[in-house]
C-alpha cells in the first residue's frame, strides 16, 4: 500500500475533473485520479455544442437562457443555479476559445451559434441560436483542449486508477450526525488497474467529478465504464443522492444501439417522421416542433411507436429524416453523426432517413451541491473540503430534465467553481486525520470477490439489471412496473453477494473491476427506481402513466435519498420532511432507502403549465 | 406493462447471426504474484481461439465482450465509449490497426479466424493491452496546447472560418495510438515522435490564433522527428478518423523549409 498526500484530489479526468484541476492546480499541490486515461472520458462523446447567450448571431440574453434552463427542467431547476450558469456560460465559452478550442466561426471570424432543443428567444417566442459549436464533436474537442491546458500546466495525474472508497471523519451511513455538526473528509482510497496496488491519497480537498450512470440501462449513449462510481461511494458512505428519479432518454439514439446522434441534427434542420411519413412533432409540440425538449421528444418518439406508427418490420422506431439537407452542408455540420449511421447500420444519412429510439442518456440527480459546488449531507450541512461538479453532482441546473448543450455548460462553470472553492479550502485547512487501515474497507471487498472460488457471473447480474431498467423504469413509468423493477434489483442484490471473477491477476485485473462496478450500478439503480416510486406525478424526464399530471403541491420539491441502516430512525433525524407525505423508507436486508426531500430554490420564475 | 418493454431490434442493415473465430494474443508477466492462488502464469505471449455467436451489427467489441463476459474472464482490453470517439480500444486485427468498436465483423471474412493482437511497438501490459505512456510523452513533447502572446482580448480571437478550415482535419484526432503504432520507422525506433505527436503539432502549427509554430518545428526538427517519416502511409490508413495523416506529416515538413505556416 502506498500513501500520498496532497492538498486537492479530484476523482475523474472528464470536462469538470480538468476544468477543476486547471483553477486548483495553480494555487496548491493538485492531484487527478482517473480511471480513463484524462482523454478516454466521456466528455469527449458529447456533440452538438454548449450554449450562451453570446448573442453573435442574433438577439439573446443570458436572462433567456435562464429562463429556458428552468422551464426546460420543468420548474424543478433551483433557480440561483440556473441562473449562475447562464450568466458564467458567456465566460466559459470565451475562456475556451482563448485555451484554443476550435470553434466554428460565423463569416466574420466570431464563434458561430447554432440552434438546440429547448433554447428559445424572450421565453419561447421561437428557437434561436446560442449553442457554440465545434462541428458535431463540441465534447471531443472540450476535453482535447483541457487537456491540453492541462499538459501545457503540467497537472499531476494518476491514470488508470479506481477510486473505491471515500473518506469521511464521521460514520454518516451508520447514524445520524446531528444537523450542524462539522464533518469533514480526509482522502479517498484507490486501486491501481496496471498492478493491483492500493493507495491511500490523504487530501484537504476532494472534487468527486466521476460523470454519470447510464450503463445502469441496456440501451445507453454512455460508455461502458459510467457506472455511477462517484454517486455510488457517496451513497454508501451516508451521503445522499438527489433527484436519481430523473434520468434524460435521449431521443436520437441509434435504433437498437443507442449510440448518440446530436440533437444538433435537429438543430441543423433534420425532422423526425412516423412510418407514415409524418411530422409528428407538430402535435406534440407545436411552436418548437422537433426542437421541444428531450423529455417531450423522448415520449412522442415512445407514444408514436405505442400507438402503431413506428417504422421498420417491427415498428419499433422512427425516423429522423435529414434527406432535404444538403450533402455539403451536413458534411460540414453533422460529419460524425452521419459517420455513425453509415458504420454502424450502413444507412446513408443523405439519401435514407435513419432509425432512432430513445437511449439512456444523462443523470439529472446525483451527489448534491450548493452553486459553489460543496456538497450537502442533508438539506443544509456542507461537509467540509467535499465537491462534486458535472454529470456526478446535483447542483441542480437540469431539474427533472437536461436542455442539450447545458451538460458541457455545467461541466465547465460548476467544474470551474469547485476547483477554485476546494483550492481556497485547502489553502487554509489542515489534512484531517485519516482512520486507522484507511484500505480496510476496499482491501475486504476486494479480496472478497478476487478470491471467491465461484459464484455469480458479473455479466448475467449485470445484464438482467439493464433488462429490467430498460423494461421498468425507461420513458414510461408505473406503480407496477417500478415495484417489478425494484423486486428485480433485490433479487440481484442477493446474487451480487456471491459474485466471482475468472481473473484471479494482479495485472490489468479488468474483469475484476467490472464486478465493483456492478456494485455501483445496483446501488444506483435503487436510487432511480425508489425515487420514481415515490414521486407520484409527472415532471420532466419522470413520467408515470399513473400520475401523467404535474402536482406542484406534493412534489415541488428535491427527492433525498440517503442509505441508512434498517430500523434506524431515518427520515426524521435527516431533516427531511416535517410534513411526512413525501418522506418514504424502503427497507432491505440489513438497510433501507431513506427518502427526504429538500426546497427547490425559486428566484424569478413562478412554476407555469410547461408547453412549446 | 410499459410501451418501451419491447427493446428494438436492430434490424435496419441487419445480417443473420453468424458464428465466428477469433485467434487472440494473450500475455500476462510472470510477475503476477498471486499468493491466494499457486501457480503463477506463464511469461510467454500464446493465441488462444474462441468461436462465438454474433450478430449482423455486432462489432469486434462485442465479440471480445462476449468472450470475456461469457466465456474468459480474463481476457484484458481496453475500452470505452464504443463508438469510435475515446480512442480505448485500437489494436490490430487481421493484421490492420483498427478501432475494436469501428470493426464490424460482418465486414470481414467469417470463414477465416479474425486475428486479434495489441497495437505493435509500445510494451505489451497484458493480453491487449499496452504501456501507452511513451506514446503520451512525445505527444507532451510538441506542446500540444495554444501559445500565444500579448494581452488577451476580451471577447474571442477572430479567425475566418477558412482559417478555422485548414487544420480541421488533424483536430479530429482522438489519441488512439493507431497510427503510430501502425508505423514501421516507430516498430524499430521508439524514440521516433510517430505520426499522432506530428498530427497534434500540424493541428496548432496551422492554427492562425497560435504564435508557437517555429518552437514546435524545432523541436520536430530533431533527428527523431519528422525527417524519420518514410511515407509509407500505414497511418493514414491505419485512422479511424480518417484524418489525412501522411498529409500532414508533409505539411509539417514543407512548413519546416519554407517556414510559411
Amino acid at each position: 500500500m502506498q500513501t500520498h498526500q496532497y492538498d486537492v484530489v479530484i476523482v475523474g479526468a472528464g470536462g469538470a475533473g480538468m476544468r477543476a484541476a486547471l483553477e486548483s492546480s495553480t494555487r496548491v499541490r493538485t492531484a487527478v485520479i482517473s480511471k480513463l486515461y484524462p482523454t478516454r472520458s466521456h466528455t469527449g462523446a458529447a456533440q452538438g455544442g454548449m450554449c450562451a447567450a453570446l448573442a453573435n448571431v442574433e438577439e439573446d440574453n443570458w436572462e433567456w437562457h435562464t429562463f429556458d434552463t428552468v422551464k426546460g427542467g420543468d420548474y424543478l431547476v433551483d433557480q440561483d443555479a440556473a441562473e449562475v450558469m447562464a450568466k458564467e456560460a458567456i465566460d466559459a465559452v470565451l475562456d475556451l476559445e482563448k485555451m484554443g478550442l476550435p470553434f466554428n466561426r460565423t463569416p466574420e471570424g466570431r464563434i458561430d451559434q447554432r440552434r438546440f432543443g429547448g433554447h428559445t428567444r424572450n421565453h419561447g417566442e421561437a428557437a434561436v441560436r446560442r449553442s457554440c459549436y465545434a462541428a458535431d464533436r463540441t465534447g471531443h474537442m472540450i476535453l482535447q483542449t483541457l487537456y491540453q491546458q492541462c499538459v501545457k500546466n503540467e497537472v499531476e495525474f494518476f491514470n488508470e486508477f479506481y477510486v473505491l472508497d471515500l473518506l469521511v471523519d464521521h460514520d454518516l451511513a451508520a447514524s445520524s450526525v446531528p444537523e450542524g455538526e462539522e464533518v469533514h473528509v480526509s482522502g479517498v482510497v484507490a486501486y491501481e488497474l496496471a498492478t493491483g496496488e492500493i493507495h491511500v491519497f490523504q487530501a484537504k480537498s476532494v472534487v468527486l467529478a466521476t460523470g454519470g450512470a447510464g450503463k445502469i440501462y441496456k440501451t445507453t449513449s454512455n460508455a461502458h465504464t459510467l457506472t455511477g462510481d462517484g454517486m455510488a461511494l457517496a451513497y454508501r458512505r451516508g451521503i445522499p443522492l438527489e433527484d436519481m428519479e430523473f434520468f434524460q432518454f435521449h431521443p436520437t439514439g441509434l435504433a437498437g444501439l443507442g449510440i448518440l446522434l446530436s440533437e444538433a441534427a435537429r438543430g441543423e434542420g433534420g425532422i423526425l417522421r412516423n412510418a407514415e411519413g409524418e411530422r409528428f412533432m407538430e402535435r406534440y409540440a407545436p411552436t418548437i416542433k422537433d426542437l421541444a425538449p428531450r423529455d417531450i421528444v423522448a415520449r412522442s418518439m415512445a407514444n408514436e411507436v405505442r400507438e402503431g406508427r413506428g417504422a421498420g418490420p417491427n415498428k419499433d422506431y422512427v425516423l429522423l429524416d435529414l434527406t432535404h439537407l444538403e450533402p455539403a452542408h451536413i458534411d460540414a455540420k453533422l460529419p460524425d453523426i452521419t459517420e455513425f449511421a453509415r458504420t454502424y447500420l450502413g444507412i446513408e444519412p443523405y439519401t435514407e432517413p435513419v432509425p432512432v429510439y430513445p437511449t439512456a442518456h444523462y443523470a439529472m440527480g446525483g451527489i448534491p451541491t450548493n452553486i459553489e459546488g460543496e456538497v450537502l449531507r442533508n438539506s443544509t450541512d456542507v461537509i467540509r473540503g467535499l465537491y462534486a461538479a458535472g454529470e456526478v453532482a446535483c447542483v441542480s441546473v437540469h431539474g427533472s430534465n437536461r436542455l442539450g448543450t447545458n451538460s458541457l455548460l455545467d461541466i465547465n462553470v460548476f467544474g470551474k467553481r469547485a476547483g477554485r472553492t476546494a483550492a481556497a479550502y485547502a489553502a487554509t485547512a489542515s489534512f484531517v486525520e485519516l482512520p486507522e487501515d484507511p484500505a480496510a474497507v476496499v482491501t475486504a471487498e476486494l479480496e472478497g470477490i478476487r478470491t471467491r472460488p465461484d459464484g455469480e457471473r458479473v455479466a448475467d447480474i449485470r445484464r438482467a439489471l439493464q433488462e429490467t431498467m430498460d423494461a421498468n423504469a425507461q420513458v414510461f413509468r408505473t406503480e407496477e412496473s417500478l415495484r417489478t423493477a425494484l423486486d428485480d434489483i433485490r433479487a440481484l442484490r442477493k446474487r451480487y453477494t456471491a459474485v466471482s471473477v475468472q481473473d484471479k491477476s494482479r495485472t490489468f485485473n479488468t474483469d475484476l473491476l467490472e464486478a465493483v462496478e456492478l456494485g455501483f450500478l445496483l446501488d444506483i439503480a435503487e436510487t432511480v427506481v425508489v425515487g420514481a416510486l415515490n414521486r407520484k406525478e409527472s415532471r420532466g424526464g419522470h413520467f408515470r402513466e399513473d400520475f401523467p399530471d404535474r402536482d406542484d403541491a406534493g412534489y415541488m420539491r428535491h427527492t433525498m435519498a440517503y442509505r441508512r441502516p434498517a430500523g434506524l430512525d431515518g427520515a426524521s433525524a435527516e431533516g427531511g420532511d416535517a410534513e411526512g407525505t413525501f418522506a418514504h423508507t424502503e427497507p432491505f436486508d440489513g438497510y433501507q432507502v431513506v427518502l427526504g426531500s429538500k426546497p427547490v430554490i425559486m428566484t424569478r420564475y413562478q412554476p407555469m403549465e410547461r408547453k412549446y | 406493462m410499459t410501451a418501451t418493454a419491447e427493446a428494438p431490434a436492430p434490424e435496419v442493415g441487419a445480417v443473420p447471426s453468424f458464428e465466428v473465430t477469433l485467434k487472440i494474443r494473450r500475455f500476462l508477466p510472470s510477475d503476477d504474484a498471486i499468493p491466494t492462488f499457486g501457480e503463477p502464469f506463464e511469461a510467454e505471449p500464446r493465441w488462444d481461439e474462441f468461436r462465438v455467436t454474433v450478430h449482423g451489427t455486432d462489432r469486434v467489441l462485442d465479440a471480445l465482450h462476449k468472450i470475456k463476459w461469457e466465456h474468459d474472464g480474463s481476457l484484458t482490453f481496453r475500452r470505452s465509449c464504443a463508438h469510435g470517439i475515446c480512442g480505448s480500444d485500437a489494436m490490430r486485427i487481421n493484421g490492420r490497426n483498427r478501432l475494436a468498436c469501428k470493426t464490424l465483423l460482418k465486414d470481414l471474412d467469417p470463414s477465416k479466424p479474425i486475428v486479434v493482437e495489441p497495437i505493435k511497438g509500445l510494451p505489451v501490459v497484458k493480453d491487449l493491452v499496452v504501456d501507452m505512456e511513451p506514446f503520451f510523452a512525445s505527444y507532451r513533447e510538441i506542446m500540444p496546447f495554444l501559445i500565444t502572446t500579448g494581452t488577451e482580448p476580451t471577447k474571442e480571437r477572430l479567425q475566418s472560418p477558412q482559417q478555422r478550415e485548414r487544420f480541421d482535419d488533424t483536430t479530429k484526432c482522438i489519441l488512439c495510438a493507431a497510427c503510430t503504432s501502425s508505423c514501421p520507422v516507430f516498430w524499430t525506433d521508439g524514440q521516433y515522435f510517430g505520426p499522432a505527436a506530428i498530427v497534434n503539432a500540424h493541428r496548432f502549427i496551422f492554427d492562425s490564433r497560435d504564435e508557437g509554430g517555429a518552437q514546435r518545428l524545432e523541436i520536430l526538427n530533431d533527428k527523431e522527428g519528422v525527417w524519420r517519416c518514410r511515407t509509407t502511409f500505414n497511418c493514414t490508413e491505419a485512422c479511424p478518423r480518417g484524418i489525412e495523416v501522411t498529409k500532414a506529416i508533409q505539411e509539417v515538413k514543407r512548413a519546416m523549409i519554407t517556414r510559411a505556416f
